[in-house]
C-alpha cells in the first residue's frame, strides 16, 4: 500500500471510531431522557395504583426497586437492560422482551421487504427518469413520484385498505395468510421509493454531467456501457447515505400501519402500550426502537465513507 | 485517399436552449495533414472546444451538428452511426481535456482506466493490456508504472494525471490527438514538460495533432499552422510566423498588443475593448465589428469571406478587401 | 471578373459594390450590434422563472383558494365545530352520519314547513356534527400547527446557525457537534414520549390558557420542534454563512473596510434569504405531516378540536359504510402538502442559479 492509501486507512478508522463514540453517547442521552421523563409522570411510571392486578402490582415491587433513589433506579434499568432484562409490563404482568423481540421480528421481516422493494423499484424509476428526461416517461415518473412524497403513508394505508379490502375485496382484511403483506408493504414502501427515484435521478444527472463520463464516451466506450459501468457506480452513492433515515421512517411508518392492517407486530404493541398507558412498555418500546435507528444511521454513515474513494484528509 | 488524415468544411453546430440556439460554430473549415500540428487559438466562447468536440461527437445533449462535414481520410464521418463513432473515438483520434482531476472517473483506478482503453479497440488479453498500460505510463514519464496502475487519480499530482490522461489517449495509437487547453489547469513550469512530451510523442508515434488553446505562447513553437477563431468563426489562418509577424485581422492584432512585453515594459497594456460577443444575439456582419476600432459600414451587415494574403496565409476582414481594390485601382478613395 | 470558379477567391469585388460602405462605422452604429442581455436583480430573476414554473404558479392559486375557504367558511356557514346541530334550538340527534348533501329527517321536517337548511357539504359525523366545517377546521389547525412550529424552527435555527457559522474557529467546532447529537435523536419517537408524558403531567394544568384548546400534545410537538428540529436549519444556515464568509465579495468588501455588520446585511443574508425561503416552503408539510401522524396516534389535538389527522383516524371505525369520512380530511392533507412540496420544488427550481441551463 503507498504511503497516501495508509494515511487514508488512518482516517477511516478514527472516522469509525469518533462515529461509534458519537452513537453509544445518543443511546446513552436517549436513555436518560426516556427514563427521567417517564419518571416526571405524577406517581412515576411504576405506580403501583396504575397496575392492573395484585399479581401485577406484587412482580413490580419486585423487579423495580421502587424503593432506592431515581439515579440509583435508573443505573439499575440501564444494568438490566443491558443483561436482556427489559422489565415487565405494567398492564399484563408479563416479561417485555420476549413480547417485544418477537413482535419485533414480524415488524423487521415487513420493514425489509418494504426496504428492498423500495430501493429496487426506486433505483430503476430513477434511472429511467434521468435517461429519458423531459420525455413522457419521465413527466410520468415526476409525476407519481410528487404525489407519493405527499402522502403520508397513514393516508395511503387507510385508502389502500378502502379500496382493495373493502370495495373491490380483492385482499382480505390481515388474516394468517402471507399474500395479506401486500398492501402494507406498498403503504410502507412508497414514500421511500418515490424519494429514492428523485434522489437516484438528481444523482444520475449530476454524474452525467461530469467530466469523466464525457472522457468515457471521447475513449469509444459504448453508451449503455458508459451509463452502467461508469454514471451508476458514482450516482448510488448517495442513495446508500438514505438507507439509514429510511429505517426509521419504516419504523415510524410501522406504527401506524400496523394498526390499520392489524398486524401483530412491534408497532401495533407500541401503540397499544400508548393508548392503555402501559408506561413500562412504553419506556422499553422506544429505548429499543431509537437504539436500532441510531444504530442504522451509524452503519449507513460508515458505509458511505468506505465506498466513497474520495476520502478527504479533514 | 486524400493528402489530409482530416478536413473540416464549413462546420456549424449549435446548442438549443431554452433561451434560444447558440451558435457556437458558425462555418469553420480547416485541413490537417498526417503527422502535422494545427493550432487553435482564441478566448473563451470563440468556439475552439466546440469544434473539438464536434470532431469527436462529444456534444452535450443540447448540442448538434447543424451544417458541414467533417472528412477523416475522405469519409464524412458526420454521417457515421453511434457504432462508427465508438470505433473512431479512442483508436483513430483521441482527446484530451483540460482539467485531469475531473476528467479521470475517482471511482476507478488508473489502471483500469487505460486497459479499458487497450481491451475496447484491441484484441490484446487482459495481462496484455496492462502490460500496454505500463508501457504507456513509461512512455509519457510516470514512474514506478506498476504502482500507479493500483492507484486512484486523486493520489497524483496534476502533472502526472495530464500524463496519464495522454497515456489513456494514446495507448491504441490513434491517427489525431486533440488537445483541448491540456496546460490551462497546470503550473507554470508543468506547462512547459506536457507540451514537450505531447510534441516528443507526435515525432515518435507520428500521429497528427489539433491543439487548442487560448495562450499564444503555448503554439508558438508547436505548431505548423494556426488559426484564430472569434465568436465561432475562423478570423485569420497561417504558419506562426504570418499570423505573429504579418497579423491581417484586427482581432488577432488585437490579441498581440495585449500581450505584455519586456520590450515596451514602460508602456500601458492595450487590451481589446468592449465585451465578448453574445452568442445569443450575433450582429449579421463580422463577428468582431463591435469591438473593432475600424469597423467600416460593410461590416456590420456583411460577412467578410475569407482573402488569400499568401500561398499559406489567409484573413476573413474587409478591411483587407478593401486595401486590395485600392491597390488594384491606385490609391485611396480620398482623392 | 467572375472568378467564383477559382478556389481561393482573387478577386470578390464586383461592379455592384457600393463603395460607401468602405466608410468607417459610427459608434452607434456599432453599439446597436452589441446587445447585451439585460441585467436584473437576483430577486427579479428568480420571481421571473418563478413565474414561468405552470405546477408551481398552481399551487400558489391552490394555496391561496385553500386561505380564502378556510377563512370565510365559517363565516358562511351556520354550523360550529363542535356543537351538535341544532334545529330551531333542539338538538338534532337524527343528524347522525349524513352523507354529503343529505338532510336528516328533523331537518327535511323543517324545510317541509319552508324554512331554509344549509346544505351539508360533506355530511355529519358519528355525533351529528357539520363535517364540512370540522374538516375546515381541521385545516386551519393543521396549517397554524405547521407554520407555528415552521417560526419556530426558523428562529431557532437562523439565530444558531448565524452564529456558528459567522463566528466560526472553536465556537463553531463545538456548536456544530451539539448539533451533531441532537440530529441523530429520533424526533417522532421522542414526541410521542412527551406527549405520553406531559399529558399527564400538564393535565389541567393548561386549562384556562390559549393552549387549552389544542391540548398538551400541541405543545408537547411544539416544545420538541423547538428542541429537535431546528437543527437541519441551523447546519444549511451556517453552510450557506460559510461559504459566502469564504467568498472573494466578501474578502473584498472587507478589504474596503465595511463592517461586520453592514457586510451581514448586504452580501450575507441575501444570499440565505432564498434558502430561507425554501426550506419554510418544505417546512411547513412537514410539520402538517408529523402533526397528522400523531393525530393519528391519538396524540393530536384536544376534542372536540379536530385535526385532519385525527378527523382521518375517527373515520377508520365507519370505513365500510361512510368511506366519504376518511377521503375528505386525507384529500385535504395531500392537497396541501402537495401544494407546498410543489411550490418549494418551483423555489427551488427557480432560485438555486446553479440549476441553469
Amino acid at each position: 500500500m503507498t504511503k497516501l492509501q495508509i494515511k487514508e486507512k488512518i482516517v477511516l478508522n478514527k472516522y469509525v471510531i469518533k462515529r461509534i463514540g458519537l452513537a453509544i453517547l445518543t443511546i446513552f442521552i436517549i436513555s436518560l431522557i426516556t427514563f427521567f421523563t417517564m419518571n416526571a409522570i405524577p406517581g412515576g411510571p411504576f405506580d403501583s395504583e396504575k397496575a392492573t392486578t395484585p399479581q401485577v402490582k406484587a412482580a413490580l415491587e419486585k423487579r423495580y426497586n421502587l424503593d432506592r433513589p431515581i439515579t440509583e433506579q435508573y443505573v439499575l434499568y440501564m444494568g438490566n437492560l443491558l443483561h436482556g432484562d427489559w422489565g415487565v409490563s405494567i398492564k399484563t404482568g408479563r416479561e417485555i422482551w420476549p413480547t417485544m423481540s418477537q413482535s419485533f421480528g414480524i415488524s423487521a421481516q415487513l420493514g425489509g421487504v418494504a426496504i428492498l422493494v423500495s430501493l429496487i423499484f426506486g433505483i430503476i424509476l430513477g434511472c429511467i427518469s434521468a435517461l429519458t428526461r423531459n420525455t413522457l416517461p419521465d413527466r410520468l415518473i415526476v409525476f407519481f413520484t410528487t404525489l407519493m412524497t405527499s402522502m403520508p403513508s397513514f393516508v395511503l394505508a387507510t385508502l389502500l385498505l378502502y379500496l382493495f379490502c373493502i370495495k373491490l375485496g380483492w385482499i382480505q382484511v390481515w388474516s394468517a395468510s402471507s399474500h395479506n403483506y401486500i398492501l402494507p408493504i406498498i403503504s410502507l414502501a412508497l414514500y421511500p421509493m418515490a424519494y429514492i427515484t428523485r434522489l437516484t435521478k438528481t444523482s444520475m444527472l449530476d454524474v452525467l454531467g461530469q467530466d469523466y463520463v464525457r472522457t468515457a464516451k471521447a475513449k469509444g466506450v459504448a453508451t449503455w456501457k458508459v451509463i452502467f459501468k461508469h454514471t451508476l457506480r458514482n450516482a448510488l452513492i448517495p442513495v446508500i447515505t438514505y438507507v439509514g433515515p429510511e429505517i426509521a421512517y419504516i419504523i415510524t411508518g410501522s406504527l401506524v400501519v400496523e394498526n390499520i392492517f392489524t398486524i401483530g407486530g412491534l408497532g401495533q404493541k407500541f401503540v397499544n402500550s400508548i393508548t392503555n398507558r402501559d408506561y413500562t412498555m412504553i419506556m422499553a418500546t422506544t429505548l429499543f426502537l431509537a437504539i436500532i435507528m441510531v444504530i442504522a444511521n451509524l452503519l449507513t454513515d460508515i458505509a458511505y465513507k468506505v465506498i466513497d474513494p474520495r476520502i478527504t484528509l479533514d | 485517399m486524400s493528402n489530409y488524415i482530416l478536413e473540416v468544411n464549413n462546420l456549424q453546430t449549435s446548442f438549443f436552449t431554452d433561451s434560444g440556439e447558440v451558435k457556437a460554430v458558425n462555418g469553420v473549415s480547416f485541413n490537417l495533414e498526417r503527422g502535422k500540428t494545427l493550432g487553435i487559438v482564441g478566448e473563451s466562447g470563440s468556439g475552439k472546444s466546440v469544434t473539438a468536440y464536434s470532431i469527436m461527437q462529444i456534444l452535450a445533449d443540447t448540442g448538434k451538428i447543424v451544417d458541414g462535414e467533417v472528412l477523416y481520410n475522405g469519409e464524412d464521418i458526420t454521417k457515421w452511426n453511434n457504432k462508427q463513432m465508438a470505433g473512431f473515438r479512442g483508436k483513430k483520434c483521441s482527446i484530451i481535456f483540460q482539467d485531469p482531476m475531473t476528467s479521470l472517473n475517482p471511482t476507478f483506478s488508473i489502471g483500469s482506466q487505460i486497459t479499458e482503453a487497450v481491451l475496447l479497440h484491441t484484441d490484446r488479453t487482459k495481462k496484455q493490456a496492462k502490460e500496454r498500460a505500463i508501457e504507456m505510463l513509461t512512455l509519457v514519464g510516470v514512474n514506478e508504472p506498476e504502482k500507479r496502475l493500483k492507484q486512484y487519480p486523486h493520489e497524483l499530482s496534476g502533472g502526472m494525471r495530464q500524463r496519464v490522461m495522454i497515456a489513456m489517449a494514446l495507448a491504441c495509437e490513434p491517427d489525431i490527438l486533440i488537445a483541448d487547453e491540456p496546460t490551462t489547469a497546470l503550473d507554470v513550469t508543468i506547462q512547459a514538460q506536457i507540451l514537450e512530451l505531447i510534441q516528443d510523442l507526435q515525432k515518435r508515434l507520428g500521429m497528427a495533432v489539433v491543439m487548442v488553446t487560448h495562450d499564444l505562447g503555448v503554439i508558438a513553437d508547436m505548431c505548423d499552422e494556426i488559426i484564430v477563431m472569434y465568436g465561432g468563426s475562423v478570423c485569420e489562418r497561417g504558419t506562426a510566423d504570418d499570423i505573429f509577424y504579418k497579423p491581417h485581422h484586427e482581432y488577432t492584432k488585437g490579441l498581440l498588443r495585449s500581450i505584455p512585453s519586456t520590450a515596451r515594459m514602460k508602456e500601458r497594456l492595450v487590451p481589446i475593448g468592449g465585451t465578448p460577443i453574445n452568442l445569443l444575439n450575433m450582429p449579421k456582419g463580422c463577428a468582431f465589428c463591435a469591438r473593432c476600432d475600424s469597423a467600416m459600414k460593410v461590416c456590420l451587415t456583411e460577412v467578410p469571406q475569407e482573402l488569400p494574403i499568401s500561398e499559406t496565409h489567409f484573413a476573413s476582414c474587409w478591411l483587407n478587401v478593401k486595401a486590395q481594390y485600392e491597390a488594384e485601382n491606385g490609391g485611396s478613395q480620398d482623392e | 471578373m467572375s472568378n467564383e470558379n477559382k478556389m481561393p477567391k482573387k478577386n470578390i469585388l464586383s461592379a455592384q459594390i457600393d463603395l460607401s460602405k468602405f466608410e468607417l462605422a459610427t459608434e452607434e452604429e456599432k453599439r446597436q450590434q452589441d446587445v447585451m442581455s439585460e441585467s436584473t436583480t437576483f430577486f427579479k430573476d428568480g420571481m421571473k422563472r418563478l413565474r414561468k414554473n405552470p405546477l408551481a404558479m398552481v399551487s400558489i392559486v391552490i394555496l391561496i383558494l385553500l386561505l380564502a375557504v378556510i377563512l370565510i367558511s365559517p363565516k358562511v356557514v351556520p354550523y360550529s365545530y363542535q356543537d351538535i346541530i341544532t334545529i330551531d334550538g333542539v338538538r338534532d340527534k337524527t343528524a347522525k352520519n349524513l352523507a354529503p348533501f343529505q338532510y336528516s329527517k328533523m331537518e327535511q321536517r323543517y324545510m317541509a314547513k319552508g324554512e331554509k337548511v344549509f346544505p351539508h357539504i360533506f355530511g355529519t359525523d358519528e355525533m351529528s356534527r357539520d363535517y364540512f366545517i370540522r374538516v375546515v377546521y381541521g385545516t386551519r389547525v393543521s396549517l397554524t400547527v405547521g407554520m407555528f412550529a415552521s417560526v419556530i424552527v426558523l428562529i431557532i435555527g437562523l439565530i444558531y446557525g448565524s452564529i456558528s457559522g459567522y463566528a466560526g474557529g472553536r465556537v463553531d467546532l463545538i456548536m456544530m457537534r451539539i448539533v451533531d447529537i441532537i440530529y441523530s435523536l429520533p424526533d417522532l419517537l421522542m414526541i410521542i414520549l412527551l406527549s405520553v408524558v406531559l399529558g399527564d403531567v400538564l393535565g389541567d394544568k393548561i386549562q384556562n390558557t390559549i393552549f387549552a384548546k389544542l391540548g398538551a400534545n400541541m405543545l408537547s410537538l411544539f416544545i420538541v420542534f423547538g428542541l429537535l428540529y431546528w437543527v437541519s436549519m441551523a447546519r444549511l444556515i451556517r453552510g450557506q454563512i460559510l461559504s459566502i464568509k469564504s467568498n472573494d465579495y466578501v474578502l473584498a468588501s472587507k478589504a474596503i473596510g465595511t463592517k461586520s455588520g453592514r457586510i451581514i446585511r448586504t452580501h450575507i443574508l441575501p444570499n440565505c434569504l432564498s434558502v430561507i425561503i425554501i426550506s419554510i416552503a418544505l417546512q411547513i408539510p412537514s410539520a402538517i405531516f408529523t402533526e397528522s401522524y400523531l393525530s393519528f396516534l391519538g396524540l393530536g389535538v384536544q376534542a372536540p378540536m379536530p385535526s385532519l389527522g385525527s378527523l382521518a383516524n375517527a373515520a377508520r371505525s365507519g370505513l365500510t359504510s361512510y368511506p366519504y369520512k376518511l377521503f375528505f380530511p386525507s384529500m385535504a392533507i395531500v392537497l396541501i402538502v402537495l401544494a407546498f412540496n410543489l411550490l418549494g420544488d418551483g423555489l427551488r427550481d427557480a432560485f438555486d442559479p446553479k440549476l441553469k441551463k
